[in-house]
This record gives structure tokens, sequence and C-alpha cells, in this order.
């Protein structure tokens, strides 16, 4: 690893002025993510901005939605009893990131700015029609994960919440790669409050993606058996030594009727 | 034997753990000496490439650098190369190849992460950031990393081996096995790959080399099994310096499996460089990705096996072809595991009157393969233990009574492939584990799964070991570098307390306690009063350190034999005190007393007398109480048992859940119930490991490892394992007086074969990969999805 400045700011616009300032700087909320690839070499920013300075955790229930502070550990996300009743399946899905030292140092706020094709809040933010909400603006997921560890956040740009419409219900299925723990494919499914259903796929793709003919299936009738029949063709799937492309193809119709069956 | 108190078959808690648990350990990382340096080496990128050029001018230059080496200062001070201690001959009676293995590469490099620089430093970052400017020109060679591939290589390992073949070797009788498969009435045919595996003790290897310039002399810490071997070989071979200027201190050790028995180059290139920097010591220790890069692995065994057996279902012949990757260089022992480890088991618990086994043990671009617990022994076990379930299944004949037929029942039994086999009771474990696994209502539970979409499975695996290696001139006519005798030393002191010297080594294995026990057993000394000194050189004795589950059959003997002079030796000292003849002096739980008096002497003022020497005439008796012994023992140790293993597969995903797993183990007499249950829990767990989750993966095209971190190497959790179902039967082992086997092994050795079998037999397969990922079984059951369709 190599020297670094640390910054450690209060407020969100000290932050970006600080990233502004720097030759070639990061944001860190959780480091989990960001710790690991300075470690092996594959990242050397100049300064450090961490922004646990901003003490903005928490998980607020409204009527129509949920609204996650950027800095709340996956396991106050998990842990939350209003989320548990307003939207169970993303509880759930924060329960099930990594491990219990993982769950307890990285943030939904890190987690959705990182945009991993292999983690599993990308899945929910976009299966719920989430709104990203940043330093300078808010962002709807559809428009919000650009590719593979690529967003449309700018430079200085900081993911400051995370606001999540409740759904009918929705359910979430993960296939965990064996070693990591990532998702290997993972599958949330939503019926929103109007009655579309949306899927989100992680963990197969290059990035998150959503599943149109699925949710045209789901939208007729939403049981496990609409699905029948129905999958994703292999041919732009990630492959790798756990999963082949075909593999994680049949996974993914299997995770999508496990999560429909899990619905909540 | 009592489960309570503090002797022999206690269940006591482990001493050492208070200060494990809570950090107070002393590992070799834990230590630091004045005016110390750091190391960090410069590691070949490629599988396979000659080195065109080095040059380190530019880090030498960097800030805080104190030293870098290469091959060529290697060369220059003559330090000699790492050695292979097992000489193995061809079936032809050529000896085996061994290609040179220079402590910094020469010429050459063979496998990614090979060692070819150190550069020391003022801190370890520095270190790194100047090994990164060590500039390496490489000419890139073709290479190979499996043994499929290597006889046909295009650029070989090493000279030596044109067809990186190592050795042809063979045991057995050919002509009589062959003569058996032709009057055979039906054979079983399989062919089964043993993955290979990262040992990922907890514990990253670590050295500090110092040498004092005072003295001339060098102090090595390191993280070894057995340091009075690695001082051996250190000096002997590398030639560094004569034994009694190179101390060896092995502290603390986080775990080893094996894979910190041997001799590794960054040890060795530690303590060598010290001196060229004027005696500043010289601290590494291996990163995590450098542990999976550098440690020597274990398994990649391939194997081609046929069963004949006869219109009854008695085995009449065994024949067995296994390719054994070596990986690039000849590790310390690299080459008695495929061999007389492997080979010498493959009779497993039954008596099979003709085997023929050859082996070919190959080189590749990979890392060294060295023994990894059980060495050896779970490669066999895997061997007979999957063969024999199928030979069952084709033959119709339940697979536990198709053990049964063919047990050996009959001691001692000779097998046609040296081994003897002293006692045991195979049918008494057999009996207890399909009673204690409700063997024969699996089917009910079969049915249960299927309702849940869930494929059920069953396995057995009823595996021998020899441990407790191992008797030293036998070893020798078979090619040994070394005895494999134990030494041990007991001091009383003034005061009655005792401390035990040992030349094994614990690295978790929890002697501290186990071997108190003993003392405390014997001398009725509190279990607080007794401490074990081992680990170090300078104190202890010489001795040969621990792997092969050796340390209570032939370590403990030697404590044992020890007791047996410090007993005779206090007792002339107490009937002096007490006026009796010694004959008349008894000793019993704890205390001397003179037959038919009322005398009596506690074994504390017995010590306390042998010291102050005040009552009994010296020319007579010597003063002091502290006797030594070296035990060799007459043969190896046989454990045997029977695991049986259940596994569900979700049919829609493929993935495998161990959901039942009994193991009933004869390990003779026991010491410590608690510490053997670990010992067989950890064991289970790595075989489960090795069957469902752990694939060491090398890239074919470009020779890297894929596995490299935990990212991609799947390590078992405590998740992914049952309860376990635990009992002993006991056959006390007839050649050494406690009648122990030894018991850290066993669970390795028997699970792979458990799972697997349970796993075929969800599958209705006759094999499918180790390990068996989700991926793995998915694919497996596709042929059969499509013919159901
Ligand atoms: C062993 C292990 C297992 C894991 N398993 C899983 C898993 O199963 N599923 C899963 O989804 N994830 C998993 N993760 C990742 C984990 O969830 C991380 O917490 C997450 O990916 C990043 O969050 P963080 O708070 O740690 O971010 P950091 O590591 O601090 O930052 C990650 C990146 O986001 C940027 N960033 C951070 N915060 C902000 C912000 N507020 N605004 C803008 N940019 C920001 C940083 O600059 C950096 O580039 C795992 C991680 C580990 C180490």
């Amino acid at each position: 690893m190599e020297n670094f400045n640390y910054i450690r700011p209060a407020k969100v616009a000290d932050a970006a002025k600080a990233m502004k300032k720097a030759k070639d700087g990061k944001f860190m909320s959780g480091g989990m993510t960001l710790l690991p690839t300075m470690k092996q070499g594959l990242a050397s920013p100049s300064d450090i901005i961490d922004l646990s300075g901003l003490k903005n955790s928490g998980v607020k229930v409204g009527s129509k939605s949920v609204t996650i502070q950027a800095g709340t550990i996956h396991a106050d996300v998990a842990g939350s009893k209003d989320l548990k009743k307003a939207i169970p399946g993303l509880a759930k899905l924060a329960g099930g990131i990594g491990d219990p030292h993982v769950r307890h140092k990285g943030t939904i706020g890190g987690s959705v700015a990182n945009n991993d094709p292999a983690a599993d809040y990308p899945s929910a933010c976009l299966a719920l029609g989430a709104t990203i909400h940043t330093s300078d603006r808010k962002l709807a997921a559809d428009k919000f994960f650009t590719g593979m560890f690529s967003t449309a956040l700018k430079d200085t740009e900081i993911v400051t919440a995370v606001e999540f419409p409740i759904p009918k219900k929705c359910g979430y299925a993960k296939f965990p790669n064996p070693a990591s723990l990532y998702a290997m494919v993972g599958v949330f499914v939503a019926q929103l409050a109007d009655g579309s259903v949306r899927v989100a796929v992680t963990g197969a793709g290059a990035g998150v993606f959503r599943v149109p003919e699925m949710e045209a299936a789901l939208s007729k009738k939403f049981a496990a058996s609409s699905l029948d029949g129905i999958a994703v063709k292999s041919k732009n799937l990630n492959s790798d030594m756990h999963a082949s492309a075909e593999y994680r193809a049949h996974l993914i119709t299997v995770m999508a009727k496990r999560a429909v069956d899990a619905a909540k | 034997m009592s489960e309570t108190g503090t002797g022999i078959g206690a269940r006591v808690k482990r001493k050492e753990d208070q200060r494990f648990i809570t950090g107070k350990g002393n590992y070799t990382d834990d230590i630091n000496l004045p005016k110390q340096t750091y190391a960090y080496f410069v590691r070949s990128p490629h599988a396979h490439a000659t080195i065109k050029s080095i040059n380190t001018a530019k880090a030498k230059k960097m800030p805080g650098v104190v030293g870098v080496f290469t091959g060529e200062d290697v060369a220059n001070d003559k330090l000699g190369g790492l050695i292979c201690g097992w000489m193995i001959h061809s079936k032809d009676g050529s000896p085996m190849k061994a290609g040179p293995h220079p402590v910094l590469a020469q010429g050459k490099v063979r496998y990614v992460g090979d060692h070819v620089a150190l550069v020391v430093a003022e801190t370890k970052e520095l270190a790194k950031a100047a090994a990164a400017a060590v500039s390496v020109t490489y000419a890139v060679l073709p290479h190979v990393v499996d043994v499929a591939d290597a006889m046909k290589a295009k650029a070989p390992v090493h000279d030596v081996a044109p067809d990186n073949r190592v050795f042809n070797w063979s045991i057995g009788d050919e002509a009589a096995t062959d003569a058996a498969f032709k009057n055979a009435a039906h054979v079983t045919k399989i062919d089964l790959v043993n993955n290979r595996l990262i040992p990922n003790a907890m514990e990253p290897r670590a050295a500090i080399g110092s040498y004092d310039t005072g003295t001339e002399s060098y102090t090595l810490y390191t993280t070894s099994q057995n340091p009075h071997v690695a001082r051996l070989v250190i000096s002997a071979f590398h030639g560094l310096a004569p034994e009694h200027k190179l101390r060896v201190i092995a502290p603390d050790v986080g775990g080893g499996f094996g894979s910190k028995i041997f001799i590794y180059a960054e040890e060795v290139a530690c303590v060598w460089a010290s001196k060229h920097i004027g005696g500043r010591p010289i601290k590494w220790t291996a990163e995590r990705s450098e542990s999976f890069l550098a440690d020597a692995h274990g398994r990649d065994h391939v194997t081609h096996a046929e069963l004949a057996t006869d219109a009854n279902g008695i085995i009449t012949g065994f024949k067995v072809h296994t390719k054994a990757a070596m990986g690039a260089y000849l590790s310390t022992f690299a080459s008695c595991v495929p061999t007389y480890l492997y080979a010498t088991l493959l009779s497993g618990q039954y008596a099979i009157p003709n085997i023929y086994a050859e082996v070919d043990a190959i080189y590749t671009n990979t890392a060294p393969v060295d023994a990894y617990r059980g060495a050896g022994r779970p490669e066999a076990t895997y061997v007979v233990e999957r063969i024999v379930e199928t030979a069952a299944r084709e033959l119709k004949i339940d697979p536990a009574e198709f053990r049964r037929k063919n047990f050996v029942t009959a001691f001692p039994h000779q097998t046609p492939v040296i081994m003897c086999y002293d006692a045991g009771d195979y049918a008494a474990a057999l009996d207890k584990a399909l009673e204690m696994s409700e063997y024969s209502s699996f089917g009910e539970r079969k049915s249960a799964a299927a309702k849940k979409g869930k494929l059920r499975g069953i396995g057995l695996s009823a595996y021998i070991e020899a441990c407790g290696i191992a008797p030293s001139a036998a070893i020798g006519s078979l090619g040994a570098g070394v005895g494999l005798w134990e030494s041990a030393e007991v001091r009383v002191n003034p005061v009655g307390t005792v401390e035990i010297l040992t030349g094994s080594h614990s690295h978790g294995q929890g002697h501290e306690t186990t071997f108190a026990q003993l003392v405390s057993d014997r001398l009725g000394v509190d279990i607080n009063n007794v401490s074990i000194v081992h680990g170090d050189t300078d104190k202890v004795q010489f001795g040969m350190g621990t792997y092969g589950s050796r340390s209570g059959a032939v370590g403990m003997t030697a404590i044992s034999k020890a007791l047996d002079k410090i007993e005779a030796k206090a007792k002339k000292v107490a009937a002096a005190v007490m006026e009796a003849s010694a004959d008349d002096v008894e000793f019993k739980n704890g205390t001397f007393t003179v037959k038919g008096t009322d005398k009596k002497m506690a074994f504390g003022e017995v010590a306390l007398s042998a010291y102050v020497a005040h009552k009994f005439n010296s020319a007579e008796i010597e003063p002091g109480l502290k006797e030594g012994a070296f035990h060799d023992p007459s043969n190896f140790v046989f454990p045997a048992g029977v695991h049986i293993c259940e596994v569900e597969i979700d049919a829609d995903t493929g993935v495998t859940e161990v959901v039942s797993y009994t193991a009933v183990d004869d390990f003779g007499n026991i010491i410590n119930p608690m510490i053997v249950e670990g010992q067989v829990h950890g064991g289970i767990v790595q075989g489960i490991g090795q069957a469902l989750a752990e694939g060491c993966v090398y890239d074919k095209d470009s020779g890297q490892l894929l596995t490299g971190s935990y990212m991609d190497y799947q390590m078992p959790r405590a998740a992914d394992v049952p309860n376990f179902k635990l009992a002993f039967t006991c056959t006390p082992c007839p050649s050494n007086p406690l009648g122990m086997k030894g018991c850290g092994e066993a669970g390795a050795i028997a699970s792979p074969a458990a799972v697997m079998n349970a796993v075929t037999d969800a599958l209705g397969l006759r094999d499918v990969a180790m390990p068996a990922t989700p991926q793995t079984v998915w694919k497996a059951m596709q042929p059969m999805k499509k013919a159901a369709e």
C-alpha cells in the first residue's frame, strides 16, 4: 500500500471540495472494497476522503418510500425493524451480504457507488425503482448503474442516500459464489405499488440488468410457475471457473422463481 | 483411565488455549529483534522462463534498501540448494531425477511465484517498493500445469528429466496380480483425480534470520514443525554453518498441516543474507497471496485403478496406476508421499492377496507438492474406498456388507505392499457406525428428501492409515535420508515440578496438555506443575518434529521411557533416604512407600533429596533427577475406522449439503478424548473441504494460479458442515507401551471418499470430480436430466 493523505470532513460540501483539490482522490465509506484493492496495489489514491465523518446513517420509513442514508452499514439495514415490515426483501438482502465483519463496516452508499457486478444492492435498487440521492441531484436507478463498476456519478459527486419506493411485495434470492460469497447470481423480484413487476439480476452479467420477459410473465400472474420455460440467453453472461454462462443462465431462472416464492 | 482428573484419558481443557485465544501467543511475527530489517521476495510472474538478466542497480539505490540478493550471490557464496530427503528408485533401478533447486533462481524460473531475488530494507513497505524496481528480463518458455500434459511437454521443467518424469516406481507383484485378474469373475475399473489443495495454515510462513558477528553463529526463528530437521538440512546441505553454529527456533506455530515440515527457500535466504548485511536480523512474513503461491501444495494425483473379485464377491486383486504431480521442484519429502506413504496403504482394511501399483512422479510448472494432512494416505484411501464402493454397486452387494466380507480379521496381517497391520477390529467399527448413522433406515430419509426436490445419498469410507512414523531402519532401507525416532528429556526440578523437553513440536495439537497428562498420570504431579519445552535447538536435544501423527505414539513413548528411568532413579533415592532396599520401594499416586512399613515420601520430597544429595552415597547414586530417552518405534501404528456421510443435493442448483456425518475411529488408547475429537473434527472438515470446495486451479494457457486468494479458493466454513456423530472403538496398539495410535490425520484421510461415495450415490453416477462444487454437480446432472426429458 502506498502512502496517502487522509481527510475526514464533517460536511458533504467539504468532502466534495477536498476531492476537487486532490490529485487522485478517493471517497471511502466502509473501506471494504477500497482497502483490499489498495492493499493489492490495484489502487493507490493520493488522498482518502473518509465519509464516516458525515455521520449520515439511518433507515427512515415513510408512507410511500424508505430512505436509507448512504453511510448506513449493511447490518443496520438488515436489522431495521421498520424496514423488515416495509420492504422485507431488502432487509433480507442486506443480511446476506458477505460475512458479519463486512456487514458491520460496508455501507449501502459504498456499495451502490462501487457498482460491483456481483454486489447485491444494485439488484434491489433496479427492481424496486430506487432513486439515488447524491450531493448534486437525484438519479433513477435505471440511469445510475451504467455498467461494470461504473455509475453516472461524477468525480466529486457523493451518494448521500438511497430512496426505495415501498412495493406490494418483493423477494430476493441469491446464489453466492462459493468462495467469495458475493452474488454469482442474485435475482430481485418486486411487484410495485402500481402493480407492475420488475426483475433485476446481479452477479450474472457485466452489471445489474432487468429481464423484460420475466417481468411481462409475472405481470400477468405473480407466481413462480409463470417463469417456467423463460430463460435468459447465456451469450452475454459472465463465465468463470465457478460458473459458466450456461450455468448462470440456468440459475437466473431458478433464483427468479425462488425470489417470487419468497416475495412478501 | 478416567474422563475426569488430569491423567491419561481425561478431558482436560487445553492449557495453551488461554494464551492463544487472548492474543498472547508468541509467533514468529510477534518477535522483533534489535536492528531488524525486512525482506521482500521478487517472484516469477511466469510459469516457465529463462532469466536473461536481472538488474538490481535501481532497487539498491531506493530509500531504505539494505541489500538486494539474487541467484548469482547465492552461487558465489556456494550456498547449497534445497533438497529432497528421500531417494526413490525407478522400476528400472535408476535414481529419481532431482533437478537443481537453488535458494534464489539461477538461469530459469519454473513456476509462478518462484523465488528470484531477495530485497532487504528498513521496513517491509520499502522492501516491497524496491522489489518492484528490480528489473528482470525473461524469455518465456512453454509450460505445463497438469500431469496429463506433462509427459509430452515441449520444454521439460528440468533437463535431467526430458519427459518430466521424476521416477517410475512400482510396488507389489505384477505377474501374480495379472494372474488374479485373468481368473477374476468381475473387474471394476475407475479413473479418479485427487484434486490439488493449498494448505492454508492460519499463520502464514515467517522467518527471522540473524547472524552474530561475535560468535560467528546464526539464529533462525521460523514457522517449522521440525526445527532440528531444519537445522540439519540448512547445515549439512545448504552448508550455511555447522550445527553448533546454527540455532533454529520454532516458537508458537499457528497450524502446519504438513506445509511447515519443509525447508523452504525464503527462510534459508533470510538467515543466509543476514551475514551479508553485517548481521542485522532479517524478518520475512509471507503475505497470504504468497502462501497461496509458494507454500507446498498437497495431493494432485490422477489414477486409474482396477479391482478383481471372484464369484463370491471376494477381492482377489488390485491394480493401480497413479500419476503424481511433484510441481516444479522436489520439495523436502515430496518423493515419499506418492510412494511409501501412499501405495503401502492400498490394501485398505481388506485381505487382498495380490496388489500391484505403479507411480509416475511428474514435474509440472506449478508450486512444489509435498505432504499435506494425511500425506499419501488420503490419496490411497480415496482410491481404495471409491473402487470398493463402486465394485459393491456393480455387484449389487450392499457396500457395507461387501466391505465386511473382505475385511482383514486376523492379526498380525501382512499385506502385499509392505505394511504389517498389528491390531484392529474393523467389523466392530463398521457395526457401530452403521448403528449410529441409522444406515438401515436410509431409504426413508431418501424418499423424504425426494419430496423436497433433494437427491439424498449415503457413502461409506472404511479407512486405514499408517502413522506414528516410523521405524528408522525400515524406512532407511526404503530410501529415507533420516531416522524417525523421537527424543525426550524429563527434568525434575528440586521442588518436584517437571520440565519435559521433547523433540516433537506442537502447532495446534495441544502437546502442552496431553504430554503433561502423561506426566501427571505417571508421577502424580499436578498438571500445572509440568511444562513442555519444544521448538528450540539450543534447549532441546535433537528430535524429529511433528507430522505423520507421530507425537503420541513416538514422542510420548520417548517421554514414557524417560519417565521409567526417572521412576527407577527416584526409587533408588527414596530407598536410600528411607533406609530400605530399592526393591521394596513402591511408587503409586505420587508417593513412594516401603513395602510392609508405613514409611513414605512424596515425589517432591524425593526430588529435593536427589538434589541436596545429603542422604545417599554420591559414588553409588548420582545427584539430580533428570533422564533422557530416544524411542525408535518397531512398527507404524494403524488407526482405522468407518466414516459414513449423507448428503442432499439440490437438483435445481447442484448444491451439495452434508446433512449427516458419523465417524467411528479406533485410535487405540486415548490420552485426551476432547483433544482427539477436535482433531477428528478438523480432519473431517478438511476432507469435506477437499471433496466439495477446495480445488487449486492453474490456468492451462497462462500457467497463472487462478485460485490465488479466498475470493476464488473456497475453504470450508462452519456453516458448511453438520454436527458430527463421533465414537471410538479401541484395540490398543501392541507396538508401544501406551497402546496409542495416531489421530491427527484420520479425519482428512477418511472423509473425502465418504463424501464422494455419498455424492455419487445421490446422483446415481460412477464418478463426480472433486471438488464437487455446485457447477460440477450441475454439469454432471445434465446428461441424466436430458435422458429423463
Ligand atoms: C469479504 C467480502 C465479502 C463481500 N461480500 C459481498 C456480498 O456478498 N455482496 C455485496 O454486495 N458486497 C459484498 N462485499 C462488498 C461490501 O458490501 C462493501 O461494503 C461494498 O461493496 C462497498 O461498501 P463500502 O462502504 O465498504 O465502500 P468503500 O470500500 O469505502 O468504497 C467503495 C467505492 O465506492 C466509493 N464510495 C464509497 N462511498 C461513496 C459515496 N458515499 N459516494 C460516492 N462514492 C463512494 C469509493 O470511493 C470506492 O471507490 C464484500 C466485501 C468483502 C470484503
